[in-house]
Order: structure tokens, then C-alpha cells, then sequence
């Protein structure tokens, strides 16, 4: 459904993504995790048609990005990390505007801006001035504003920040419901690890690279047992003295060390019994995505 | 066509309920214009002579106000997701300009109101021609401010704009002192200002002085003007571009 193809942007000298290739099967609900400044925004202006590349291809639902902008809009639904509503309408004249824009228009219209309000739960805030509603009801009238034409695809950005975890819950699940009922392909950008854990395939994007991809299960399963985190006054010694007696590669984020190994509470005994005093805390925990991207790149998500 | 019309028609509709439930908008508007001409009439006891002139700034603030939330909107509103939609890029500059046009014509059609203490006794014809008058110029003016906001990254750079060119724009449009009277290079500035033929188009048809070049000159080159903006923004508005639209 989504196919990316050596794609390249460059912003004069800076380069934002370089050759970035990946698939996106029909129904599949696909993550671009990575930091904020990884590629992940310019891939999204690229994929929702706001620019061109500078190099490279993408193919939504069969249509060139450049050549066909056009028909990928007919196909394509747009959730954006700002507001795209006007705030001074209410929530039915944004759909209504939306769904002239479109095209659409009269019954047709009206059927599936209520089909689309119901969808999300919204109908009882129809006549109420987007301004007066919460960060969550905003964007779940984002969403039903992108739905309105019947994409086949969703393109969502950062459609998860700035609400709380209740809300971020509620927007996954009515994308969850969306995928099964409608088969609807979803593409997320996001740096926020609990919600690219619910994502079918994940691609790790880091200063415009494609650093890993996978399901979260394999992304996680590429790191052998459990990562230990210490933290301490002295980080890079600690990691030098560490590499020096276990014959570990241990990474160092800030004032922590990171050590993945097997049976990792034998290790945490003998390294507070090796260096005392050296370890201010010790964490144990199972591999996280961010894990992955920290042993990829060296570098945190958030 | 459904399509072609459809995306204009909720975007125009759209700028006039956003007005219409922000009705502070027009006091602002017309106000400070009015302000101006009568301090400058009362004062130089020829309320006649400013009056087009303060006209012209009334539609001209009404038309800068509408265009600059072109540049917010583009950033975080719902431009966002016309830039993202199938409906032509003309159909919604035809929208968005005839949207703002129109709000600019309502406030010019306000200080047409006031035309009787400028000493106007014209006819319901002439009025009817005013009227008319004032909408060209205010999508002329509209369609400036378009072309302007369009590329701008942020409002400050459009107030600079507006206090280095469309301000002094209009000093030497005959809103101040006529061409007539105008020296050198100035005067022949106001030849080539197009703002001169909107003044006199405007003095002409409500019967005041400094009513020269003929209301068919000034209205010809008023019209002229507002189509080649509109073909301007429709290209602009087109562009690929490898920079983000928004």
C-alpha cells in the first residue's frame, strides 16, 4: 500500500533523510519511531504530499507522490501533529468544510460526517466550537475529519503528543478499530515508546537513517536478556572498568551505563561487589524498544 | 466543476462566519481610518479631499488583516489541510481572496456611510457604482496581501512589508495630495501606483476632487491589476516545492 524508494531530502545543505526505503502492507498499522530531528517529519510532508523529495520515490495506494499528488490525495487521510481545525467553527462546519474540499457534498455528505462523528464518539459535540473542546476530543475530530473521504490510507503525525495517557489510549484504540473494520493501512510517526509498541512493523529512523526495522517483538528479541542500567558519579569509567573485567561493550547515556546481558541479577551483584562505591542505583528490565535504538545509535529517543 | 466551486464556496463562506462571530474585528478596522480623516479633514477643513483616500486605508487594514492569517493558518489551521487536499490550488485562492475580498467590501461599504460629512449628494445610482467600486478595489488590495503572505514564513515579516510598501503605497496613491500637484519622481511614482486609479475612480464616481485620470481609466487599470494578482497567487499557490508547504 505504501512503498518508499530510496528517498533523499535534503534542506540546502542539511540532509534530513538519506535513501530511506521500506513497504507498508495493506491493514498494517506501520511506526517511523525516532527522536524529534530523526527524518520522521520530513518523511511525513514527503509521504502527505506538502513536499517534493529532492531525491527518490513514494508510492501511496498506487500513485506517485510527485507526479500524481492529486489522485494520492483522493486516497490518502491526513491526521497532523498541530491543529488543523479552525477553532472558531464548530465541530460539524469543520467536517462539512472538510468534506467540501473533497468534493463531496448534500445526503452523501451528511451521511458519513455522522457515520464519522459517531465513529468517534463525537456526535454530542456536534454543535460545540472546536476551541471549547479537550486536546482529545480535538483530535479525534482530526481523525473523523480525515476520514470523511474513505481513505485507504491514514497518515498520522505524532498523533499521540500532548494528550495525556487516557486520551493516547482512546486515540489507539479507535485506530485499532479502524484497521479491522475498515482495513485501513496506517502509517504513525511518533517518539513515544508505548504507542510504537501497539504498531504491526516499526522502522528506527536517526538523523535521516533507517537504523533498524522489524516488529517490536523482533526489534526487541535482537537484544539477548535483560539490560542492566547503572547509574554513577563517573559513567565512562565505570563503562571503561566494566569492559575491562567482564569483556562487555557497555553504552553510556548521560550518567548511566548500559549493559545488556544474559541473567542480568548475577551480573548486578557482581558489579556493585567488583566496584564499591561506583554505582550510585542499579536497574534490571526486560528489553525496550528504546534499548534498541540506544544500542543502534547511542543515542536516546526522547 | 462541483469540485472546482464546492472548495471556493466553504472557504469564502467560511471567512464570513469566522468574521461574523468575531464582530470586534470591524470596529478595529473602521475606526482607526476614521479617526484619521476626520483629525486630518477637520483639521485642514477639507473632509472631501481625504475622504476616498481614508476609504481605501479602511479596505486596505481589512484586506492586510485577512491575508496575514494566511501565515498562522498555513502553520496550524485549517490551511494545513487544504494544502493536503484534492480541490485545485486555484479553486481555493479564488476562495480565500473572494472570502477576504468581501469582508474588506462590508467595512468599505461602513465608511460609505459617512460619505454625506465629506459633502457627497449623490444619486442611488452612483451609490450602487460605489459600491461596486469599492469591491474591485478591495480584491485588488486583497489579492496583494496574498501574494505577499504567501511565502512568508512569519507576521512580522508581513508587518514589515506592510510599513515599507503598502503604507507609502498608498501616501502616494492621492489619498494625501493629488497627482495634479505631485513633483518629479514622486509624481511619477503615482503614475505607475496603481492605488492612484483606485483613489480616482473613487473621487470620480462620488462626485469629490482629484478625480483624475476618468473613473473608465482608473476602473480599467483597477481591474487589470486585481487579475494579474489573482493569476500570481493561483501560480504561486501551485508551486511543487522541496520546501514544506506548511
Amino acid at each position: 500500500m505504501i512503498q518508499v524508494q530510496n528517498l533523499t531530502h535534503r534542506y540546502g545543505e542539511r540532509v534530513a533523510l538519506s535513501n530511506v526505503s521500506f513497504e507498508v502492507k495493506k491493514g498494517e498499522i506501520f511506526g517511523l519511531l525516532g527522536p524529534n530531528g530523526g527524518g520522521k517529519s520530513t518523511l511525513f510532508r514527503i509521504l502527505s504530499t506538502m513536499m517534493v523529495p529532492t531525491q527518490g520515490k513514494a508510492i501511496l495506494a498506487g500513485h506517485d507522490v510527485v507526479r500524481d499528488a492529486a489522485a494520492v490525495r483522493r486516497h490518502v487521510g491526513v491526521v497532523f501533529q498541530t491543529q488543523s481545525l479552525d477553532k472558531a467553527l464548530t465541530v460539524e462546519e469543520n467536517l462539512r468544510a472538510q468534506g467540501h474540499l473533497h468534493g463531496l457534498s448534500g445526503a452523501v455528505l451528511r451521511e458519513r460526517m455522522e457515520a464519522a462523528m459517531k465513529r468517534l464518539g463525537i456526535l454530542d459535540r456536534r454543535k460545540d466550537l472546536v476551541d471549547t473542546l479537550s486536546g482529545g476530543l480535538k483530535r479525534r475530530v482530526e481523525i473523523a475529519k480525515a476520514l470523511l473521504h474513505r481513505p485507504q490510507v491514514l497518515l498520522m503525525d505524532e498523533a499521540s503528543t500532548g494528550l495525556d495517557p487516557a486520551a493516547r489510549r482512546d486515540v489507539s484504540r479507535h485506530v485499532e478499530t479502524l484497521r479491522q473494520s475498515e482495513g485501513v493501512t496506517i502509517l504513525l510517526t511518533t517518539h513515544i515508546l508505548e504507542e510504537a509498541d501497539r504498531c504491526d512493523r516499526l522502522v528506527l529512523l536517526h538523523q535521516g537513517n533507517i537504523v533498524a526495522q522489524g516488529t517490536p517483538n523482533e526489534l526487541r528479541s535482537s537484544i539477548g536478556g535483560d539490560v542492566v542500567v547503572l547509574a554513577s558519579e563517573d559513567p565512562a569509567a565505570l563503562a571503561a572498568k566494566i569492559e575491562e573485567r567482564f569483556h562487555l561493550k557497555p553504552a553510556v547515556l548521560d550518567d548511566e551505563v548500559r549493559v545488556e546481558i544474559q541473567n542480568g541479577h548475577r551480573f548486578i551483584a557482581e558489579v556493585v561487589e567488583a566496584f564499591p562505591g561506583a554505582v550510585n542505583s542499579v536497574g534490571l528490565h526486560k528489553p525496550t524498544l528504546e534499548d534498541v535504538f540506544v544500542r543502534q545509535t547511542g543515542a536516546s529517543i526522547e | 466543476m462541483n469540485s472546482f466551486i464546492l472548495p471556493a464556496a466553504t472557504l469564502w463562506q467560511r471567512e464570513l462566519v469566522r468574521f461574523w462571530r468575531q464582530k470586534s474585528r470591524v470596529l478595529g478596522v473602521v475606526a482607526s481610518p476614521l479617526v484619521f480623516w476626520l483629525l486630518m479633514g477637520y483639521g485642514s477643513n477639507d473632509l472631501a479631499r481625504f475622504y476616498a483616500g481614508a476609504l481605501v486605508l479602511t479596505v486596505m487594514f481589512s484586506a492586510i488583516f485577512s491575508t496575514i492569517s494566511i501565515i498562522e493558518d498555513r502553520r496550524e489551521g485549517f490551511l494545513l489541510s487544504m494544502m493536503v487536499s484534492p480541490a485545485p490550488r486555484t479553486s481555493m485562492v479564488l476562495g480565500k481572496i473572494l472570502g477576504a475580498a468581501t469582508l474588506a467590501w462590508i467595512q468599505g461599504l461602513i465608511f460609505l456611510a459617512f460619505a454625506p460629512l465629506a459633502g457627497v449628494h449623490v444619486g442611488l445610482e452612483q451609490v450602487l457604482l460605489a459600491a461596486g467600486a469599492i469591491f474591485l478595489v478591495s480584491f485588488t488590495l486583497t489579492g496583494l496581501g496574498f501574494v505577499i503572505a504567501w511565502k512568508m514564513d512569519s507576521t512580522s515579516g508581513f508587518h514589515a512589508i506592510m510599513n515599507l510598501l503598502l503604507v507609502p503605497m498608498w501616501m502616494v496613491s492621492g489619498s494625501l495630495f493629488p497627482m495634479a500637484t505631485a513633483q518629479g519622481v514622486i509624481r511619477a511614482i503615482m503614475w505607475v501606483n496603481p492605488l492612484t486609479y483606485s483613489i480616482s475612480m473613487l473621487n470620480g464616481l462620488l462626485g469629490l476632487p482629484n478625480a483624475s485620470p476618468g473613473p473608465l481609466t482608473s476602473a480599467a487599470v483597477t481591474v487589470g491589476f486585481g487579475m494579474v494578482l489573482l493569476i500570481i497567487s493561483g501560480l504561486i499557490a501551485s508551486q511543487k516545492s522541496t520546501k514544506s508547504a506548511a
